[in-house]
């Protein structure tokens, strides 16, 4: 049989990328299932501008510190009802050497720092503007909550809102741990 | 010549601020998405676009261009608001590949014209080899009857 060859060449990278656009825009578990099996897997780092304050941070910058990472957004309506029970913890853990960090995503600026002052919320935030940071971890929707212990791995995620109950149970096994 | 020149200038000086003012949120909804629903905000009426709609109005109250207000939108939400995807990196393919899909069909389509024509060709019936004279001239006989 003949082969037109430009045609299977082109069929073939016309089926590369789709196949890369699906793969791309998939929903990553990596991280649910590694978390399933009690392992920690390392927490994605990147480098975000600061919500309420010039320049620009990272989760690595509390590298040492219990991290209760949270991605939020005002427009989320359960983002809004959870966030007096992540100040409360940010309040009660800063004494412990652990922190709420916000990943305010998706985001009008001023939308969020105003909803921020409203709430009286005083844990920093970092914006992810268009979800890159989140999609690392494989974030789906809004809110959700990972528990980083003092090396940087995920020890808990949550893809709902958290409740106290919740952190209560993990929180206290973290901060008992050594850098 | 000189009063034409003037008047046109005038008149150009007036329609750019005009055209500038022309940004509305009908307008621009149709060109930007609602990035959490993935669907052109004009349709949406999620939490998401009520807030990018918002963001919009307040741009427009602002006297800013439907191009500033574009661009602000890219600076808050990231590249994926717009629906139109920006020309550059990977999303160059979503132009090219159709173009080169064009391009590709147009190609193989001439030379299946190619190939069709010279398979009429070949297909042609052969002609018979010339008759002899004598063959010819008893065919002329016989038809002369």
């Amino acid at each position: 049989m003949r082969v037109f060859w430009p045609v299977t060449l082109a069929a073939a990278a016309l089926v590369g990328l789709l196949a890369y656009g699906l793969a791309s825009k998939g929903t990553d578990t990596t991280l649910d299932q590694a978390v399933q099996r009690g392992e920690r897997p390392m927490a994605p780092v990147a480098t975000l501008p600061w919500l309420t304050e010039d320049g620009n941070g990272s989760l690595a910058d509390y590298r040492g510190k219990v991290v209760v990472l949270n991605l939020w957004a005002s427009w989320c309506e359960p983002c809004r009802e959870e966030m007096p029970v992540l100040q409360r913890t940010h309040e009660k853990i800063a004494s412990q050497g652990g922190l709420v960090l916000g990943i305010d995503t998706q985001d009008s600026s001023d939308a969020a720092k105003r909803f921020l002052a409203e709430s009286k919320a005083t844990f920093p935030s970092l914006r992810d503007r268009d979800r890159s940071y989140g999609r690392e971890f494989g974030a789906t929707g809004y809110p959700e909550t990972f528990l980083i212990d003092r090396k940087g791995r995920i020890a808990a995620m949550q893809r709902f809102p958290v409740t106290q109950e919740w952190l209560d149970e993990r929180l206290p096994e973290l901060l008992a741990e050594k850098a | 010549m000189k009063l034409l020149a003037l008047t046109l200038a005038a008149l150009l000086a007036l329609a750019a601020p005009a055209a500038a003012q022309k940004a509305s949120l009908p307008d621009i909804e149709d060109e930007v998405m609602c990035v959490e629903c993935g669907t052109v905000l004009s349709v949406s009426s999620s939490p998401l676009a009520q807030q990018e709609r918002q963001f919009i109005r307040e741009q427009i109250a602002a006297g800013k261009t439907k191009e500033q207000i574009k661009a602000a939108l890219v600076a808050e939400y990231g590249p994926d608001v717009l629906a139109e995807p920006e020309r550059k990196g990977f999303n160059l393919a979503l132009w090219l590949v159709p173009i080169a899909l064009v391009l590709l069909a147009a190609g193989a389509i001439a030379v299946a014209l190619r190939r069709w024509r010279a398979g009429d060709r070949a297909a042609e019936p052969e002609l018979p080899p010339p008759l002899s004279p004598e063959d010819a001239r008893r065919l002329d006989a016989e038809l002369q009857r």
